[in-house]
């Protein structure tokens, strides 16, 4: 199958290598007309990601990426500390501490009072995976995750912090990671976009997302993220205006190409073919979107694995069960973003309305991936962008608390995609602050991500002002112990 | 294999030689589609700027170039004296010796066999292609010679080459461009013919189309002055000013809110209006630059200097709770001189904030040497978090109705209300600035005094303050390189869709070298000795036949020079964001040409804000806006940064999240779906439709007039008939389910004059909707 979207890009490419070597290395020499450009194609241009092939062989053909925004808390998800319970109220020993900063939520209290999980815990598959009583669901697949318990990040509030995640730099306008993959991989689908954003928003106390979170930044547009919406139109201006419909819209782009064919003749700019060409493909995205983004056909067994809500257009539910549609359907990369993890009170009250707004429809996409035999080739990521503290922000109430942020450790999961499943990988210490055992950066976890979908780190580059970047910046090691 | 001698050494050349033959050969057939004839050749004299720097910059520097921390061996190949040095661990070895390839240990790694020692290392996952190869063998055999880095040299004014009569020529930029078009075997167009003409300097001039009566005096006017009037009344007009603004609002980042994920509203565009203003009244480029670097500095500044120097207030500023102070202070800090860096000097200084710059000779303390100009102002990190937010965190101005009646009358300020707008003020207190190890806000080390990067041009202190405003004198200096340089390359590039260097923000080693160095600076010099005169630039451009040219191409033009660096034909750009809705406002007659003020919130799709806020602040929800406030050009359409308007971003336009010097120019299906779906594109339409209704005449009279007014010329016959044709079938259809007639031209707020046929009125709104989305309509012609 001619894959249009790849097509567009080839011929985008094309232009583009045709223009990179054209002004290449050499631009203008003096007094010749010699190009050195032409002969060596940079190795960004010379590699095959941006036509569509991977630099060898991938694990994961696709990623679809649970982003808990506002950081779900370590202590009473996956990261099991007993200790915190037996020192309930007692301050935080400043050895653990160890001079860490802290945001100017806590910098100023004077004391840290160590507390435990609310939430019982309990060990879980064959693996003995330790998850919290509030997260029942991704419990059942506990053989199938990989649950980290030692990724840490050099930011300690929200926007660095997303930015970091997404981007790999907490400052600048350097591309998401899905637009990477976009750049570097294409796209499957040719009437969808590569990489779809959907957003949620839970019960808990929130922090907003940015569209910097899905950005192309220097890369191309055609790889920034699209958000798909749960109002009338899934992509933006997708549908046709009332009095017109798919006849008329038709019959439009007849006459439209036959006029720009005219132009074309006149003028012999190849961007007006392309142009025609785009209009086709908007016109196929019409219908193949609203098909796609229809939840409504799904049979019951799968309306009641992901649970009720996902019939709610916007839930998170709903969300996961469209994350799977588009992912099914050849998306690279789906993103989503759910608000309202972040607990710096009332932890006990808001937690568990959180936990029972994603945890169902978390495993239900894992599952479903996996009763479809999708798993193998689709990465499934569940996390948020920084940790909580293992001490109560403000007063320690009786019953009731809540967590700062901690960079320096805290857990998310995988599932399916090359990663090894039914591991607990990582430890920290017993007071859940610090890592003891294989730490993993940010930067690890990119570069890691990228092996599984087919691509060395440090070969995936982009030059933009005169430097060649990285999601992985400068730093980033493939981490062996993850893979299956 | 007895005839190849034994020595590695002597026999790679051979080697050379074979690779060479065979990469010769698959160029001579792949120059054929698009490589001009000579390029499968050497260069007869192989030049250190043009071919070998790029080179050594690109695959060599990152380990043996300025960055000090990470260089290999103690070999530094950026610096002459040092490139002919004896060899650290070998002293009877050099690293080049000039005129022998053979003994240069540079040329012997180059080409090893063996990867333990071939250079690039295999590990650095660079390498040198064949052809790289022979041109440092080549520069070698020639001499090796050395030259400063061709942006570092200041600029001097060259003769003007080809002084005989030409009649295609119109003023000395088409010498230099006609010179190198007749060496590549190449011509230019004709002058385009007189309706794609106005278009094109309209659109580029005011970024607004001409009105028929316009386009008809211009068509009649015979007289040779006809252009030169046409260009001098359009930079004249006060659209100009608003059109010249637009990419310095892109290079100033300015926005309606503060930028962060919480992310309140700010009042900055006080300042907008004074660069259009400063545009209009063509300020000098050195007056226009040194008020907004330095405005307050200057002896008794005016309220309007203090206004100008909001330009370095327009950085995000955060409101997130439980930040840092001092992380976000130096955040701002970073990014003015950032800013400072890729606007006025089109130079990556951003990447020596961590480490030595790895390919551009500028120092890590060279870059704290900037930031300390920056660094000195009275300001905080965290003011208030998104409750408490301000329009304006100080230090700031707060301007009133009697200023504005008084001396900022350019301001467009609607009611009484006090406009707060952020400024620069430095603190009595000098700040003392440290490098930051790595980069970081909290690994303070050595004190570094005022000074920006000497390999430009040094900072000599007898002549210049340690301030902000010195430095502006410094940028201002005759004998500075890069500031005329990088203006007249950016302004180039804003008529011709691509700088004279393609890089525009970097003129560094790694940047794209000049297509016509000689042009650059002759047009650079010329700018800075006519007292950095932007209007007389401009007009210099667009006087010029290189401007006026047809925009066709052929076959041989394509395959010759794909991406026209030698300006065989004139481009077609792709318009940007705001002047496609500037051109759909305008056409229809919908246009509220008012200039300046608050900016304007004109309809979005719903849930744009409101899906990714958190619910803090007053941008939590988009309330839009009604009346006069729809129909604004797309410039004053409100930024907030964290949401910006969707159609916009997606036809390219910036984020306004740092400083942008070019924007992409891309095509995509999402455009074609805001152009086919967009109500504004549809009011546009509408509201066309219904007043050509109502000016009489028949059909395809009505037809031909709503194309003059979006296309700016007459349809051909073949035109008109494919138009007139698709009209009657929809007229029919729409007269066969008027209730679909009545959906479709019920759009848009704009009221309705008049009462036209429902059928007869959606039938035209179509054609009128079809040809707003013609490719060619959305292209400067």
């Amino acid at each position: 199958m001619m894959n249009e979207f790849n097509k567009f890009r080839l011929n985008y490419t094309r232009r583009h290598f045709l223009t990179r070597a054209g002004l290449g290395i050499g631009g203008m020499a003096l007094g010749s007309l010699l190009v050195p450009g032409a002969f060596g194609v940079k190795d960004e241009e010379a590699l095959a990601p941006v036509l569509g092939i991977p630099q060898f062989a991938p694990k994961a053909k696709r990623i679809i990426y649970l982003f808990q925004n506002g950081a779900p808390s370590q202590l009473e998800t996956f990261d099991y500390k007993p200790l915190l319970n037996e020192m309930i109220g007692q301050d935080l020993p400043a050895s653990i501490r160890n001079g860490q900063r802290l945001t100017g939520m806590t910098a100023n209290q004077d004391k840290f009072p160590l507390v435990g999980s609310a939430f019982e815990f309990k060990q879980h598959g064959q693996a003995g995976t330790w998850v919290s009583s509030m997260f029942p669901h991704i419990a059942s697949i506990a053989d199938d995750i990989c649950v980290i318990k030692t990724i840490h990040t050099d930011a300690i509030n929200h926007d660095p912090a997303l930015t970091f995640f997404q981007t790999g730099a907490q400052q600048g306008n350097r591309p998401s990671m899905g637009a990477w993959m976009s750049y570097g991989l294409g796209s499957e689908n040719k009437n969808l976009p590569s990489y779809c954003v959907l957003l949620s928003r839970g019960r808990g106390n929130g922090q907003g997302v940015y569209s910097k979170l899905w950005t192309n930044g220097f890369l191309d547009s055609v790889h920034q993220g699209v958000v798909f919406s749960s109002g009338e139109d899934p992509v933006l201006y997708l549908g046709n205006p009332a009095g017109q419909d798919r006849n008329s819209r038709r019959e439009m782009l007849d006459q439209l190409s036959q006029l720009n064919a005219l132009s074309f003749e006149q003028f012999g700019d190849p961007e007006i073919q392309s142009r025609i060409q785009q209009y086709e493909m908007s016109y196929r995205m019409q219908t193949a979107v609203p098909e796609l983004t229809d939840l409504s056909k799904e049979p019951d067994h799968i309306v009641r694995m992901y649970g009720a809500d996902c019939l709610v257009p916007g839930t998170y539910a709903a969300n996961c069960l469209l994350a799977r549609k588009l992912s099914e359907a050849g998306v690279r990369f789906v993103q989503l973003y759910h608000q309202g993890w972040d607990q710096h009170g009332n932890l006990v009250g808001e937690m568990p309305l959180q936990a029972q707004d994603v945890d169902r429809a978390s495993a239900a996409l894992v599952k479903d991936l996996k009763q479809r035999g999708l798993l193998d080739e689709t990465l499934v990521i569940w996390g948020g962008e920084f940790g909580r503290t293992n001490y109560c922000q403000g007063k320690l109430a009786k019953e009731n608390y809540g967590r700062d942020h901690h960079p320096k450790c805290f857990s998310i999961w995988m599932a399916g995609g090359g990663i090894r499943p039914g591991i607990s990988y990582g430890e920290t210490d017993e007071f859940g602050y610090n890592i003891v055992k294989d730490p993993v950066s940010v930067h690890d976890f990119h570069a890691t991500i990228l092996h599984l979908m087919g691509m060395d780190h440090e070969r995936l580059t982009y030059r933009h002002l005169g430097r060649r970047y990285r999601l992985t910046d400068v730093e980033g090691e493939l981490l062996k112990g993850l893979l299956a | 294999m007895p005839f190849l001698p034994k020595n590695r050494k002597v026999w790679t050349p051979y080697l050379l030689v074979i690779v060479l033959s065979m990469v010769a050969l698959i160029f001579y057939f792949r120059r054929e589609e698009h490589i001009a004839p000579a390029t499968a050749t050497l260069p007869e004299k192989v030049d250190f700027n043009y071919h070998i720097r790029p080179i050594l910059s690109d695959r060599c520097f990152k380990c043996h170039g300025p960055d000090a921390n990470k260089r290999e061996a103690g070999l530094r190949l950026d610096l002459e004296a040092n490139a002919f040095a004896a060899l650290k661990d070998d002293p009877t070895s050099f690293v080049i010796v000039r005129g022998k390839p053979e003994a240069s240990e540079l040329f012997h790694r180059i080409t090893h066999s063996d990867t333990s020692v071939l250079m690039p290392p295999p590990s650095s996952k660079l390498s040198l292609s064949p052809f790289e190869v022979s041109l440092i063998e080549k520069w070698i055999r020639q001499g090796a010679e050395y030259k400063r880095h061709w942006a570092f040299i200041p600029p001097e004014k060259p003769a003007v080459p080809l002084q005989e009569e030409d009649e295609w020529v119109q003023n000395d930029v088409d010498r230099f461009i006609l010179e190198k078009l007749r060496q590549t075997g190449l011509s230019p167009n004709d002058e385009a013919d007189k309706e794609a003409l106005l278009r094109r300097v309209s659109l580029d001039l005011t970024g607004l189309p001409p009105d028929i009566a316009t386009q008809e005096a211009f068509l009649q006017d015979a007289s040779p002055q006809a252009f030169e009037r046409m260009v001098d009344r359009l930079l004249a007009d006060f659209h100009y000013g608003e059109k010249m603004a637009v990419s310095w609002l892109d290079l100033a980042r300015y926005a309606d809110s503060h930028g962060y994920q919480d992310d309140g509203l700010r009042t900055m565009w006080p300042w907008r209006d004074w660069v259009i203003h400063a545009f209009n009244q063509n300020y000098g480029y050195n007056k226009f630059v040194l008020w907004q670097l330095a405005g307050d500095l200057l002896p008794n500044p005016t309220q309007e200097m203090m206004l100008a120097t909001g330009f370095n207030r327009n950085h995000k500023i955060t409101q997130e709770g439980g930040v840092i102070d001092e992380e976000y202070r130096i955040e701002y800090v970073t990014d003015r001189t950032n800013t400072f860096g890729k606007a006025f000097l089109a130079m990556t200084l951003e990447c020596a904030k961590c480490h030595d710059h790895k390919y551009d000779p500028v120092s890590q303390r060279d870059y704290y040497g900037t930031f300390a100009f920056f660094n000195q102002v009275n300001e905080k990190g965290l003011v208030g978090t998104i409750g408490l937010a301000s329009p304006g965190d100080p230090p700031n101005m707060h301007i009133t109705t009697q200023d504005v009646k008084t001396v900022l009358r350019f301001i467009n300020k609607p009611d009484t209300a006090p406009v707060i707008a952020m400024v620069m003020r430095d603190s009595s207190l000098k700040r003392v600035t440290r490098l930051l190890k790595r980069g970081v806000y909290d690994q303070p080390t050595d004190t570094v005094d005022m000074s920006p990067p000497a390999a430009i041009l040094p900072f000599d202190t007898t002549r210049y303050r340690k301030d902000r405003l010195g430095l502006a004198h410094w940028l201002f200096d005759k004998r500075h390189p890069l500031t005329a340089r990088v203006f007249v390359n950016r302004l180039w590039a804003e008529f011709f869709g691509k700088g004279l260097v393609k890089s525009a923000g970097d003129f560094g080693m790694q940047g794209e070298l000049p297509t016509h160095p000689e042009l650059l600076d002759w047009l650079a010099a010329d700018f800075r000795d006519n007292g950095w005169n932007v209007k007389r630039l401009v007009k210099q451009l667009v006087m010029s036949a290189t401007y006026r040219q047809s925009s066709s191409q052929d076959e041989r033009k394509q395959r010759l020079d794909p991406e026209n660096r030698y300006y065989s034909h004139a481009p077609r750009i792709r318009l940007g964001a705001e002047f496609l809705r500037d051109q759909l406002l305008s056409s229809s007659g919908m246009l509220v040409p008012v200039i300046g003020g608050p900016s304007v919130k004109p309809y979005q799709p719903a849930g744009i804000w409101e899906s990714t806020t958190s619910g803090r602040g007053e941008l939590a929800r988009f309330v839009q806006d009604h009346g006069e406030k729809l129909y604004r050009r797309g410039m004053y359409t409100f930024i907030k940064r964290t949401a910006p308007p969707p159609s916009m971003l997606i036809y390219d336009a910036s984020n306004r999240d740092q400083c942008e010097v070019a924007r992409q120019r891309t095509n995509t299906p999402l455009q074609a779906l805001v152009m086919l779906n967009d109500p504004q594109v549809l009011e546009a339409s509408r509201v066309l439709a219904q007043r050509l209704i109502r000016e009489g005449g028949d059909d395809a009279g009505r037809i031909q007039s709503a194309f003059r007014r979006i296309l700016c010329r007459k349809a051909s016959d073949k035109e008109s008939s494919v138009l007139t044709t698709y009209h009657a079938r929809e007229l029919k259809r729409f007269q066969s389910d008027r209730r679909r007639a009545a959906a479709y031209v019920n759009v848009g707020e704009f009221p309705l004059e008049g009462r036209p046929d429902v059928a007869e009125h959606a039938a035209l709104m179509q054609v009128i909707h079809m040809l707003y989305n013609l490719e060619e309509t959305s292209v400067k012609p």
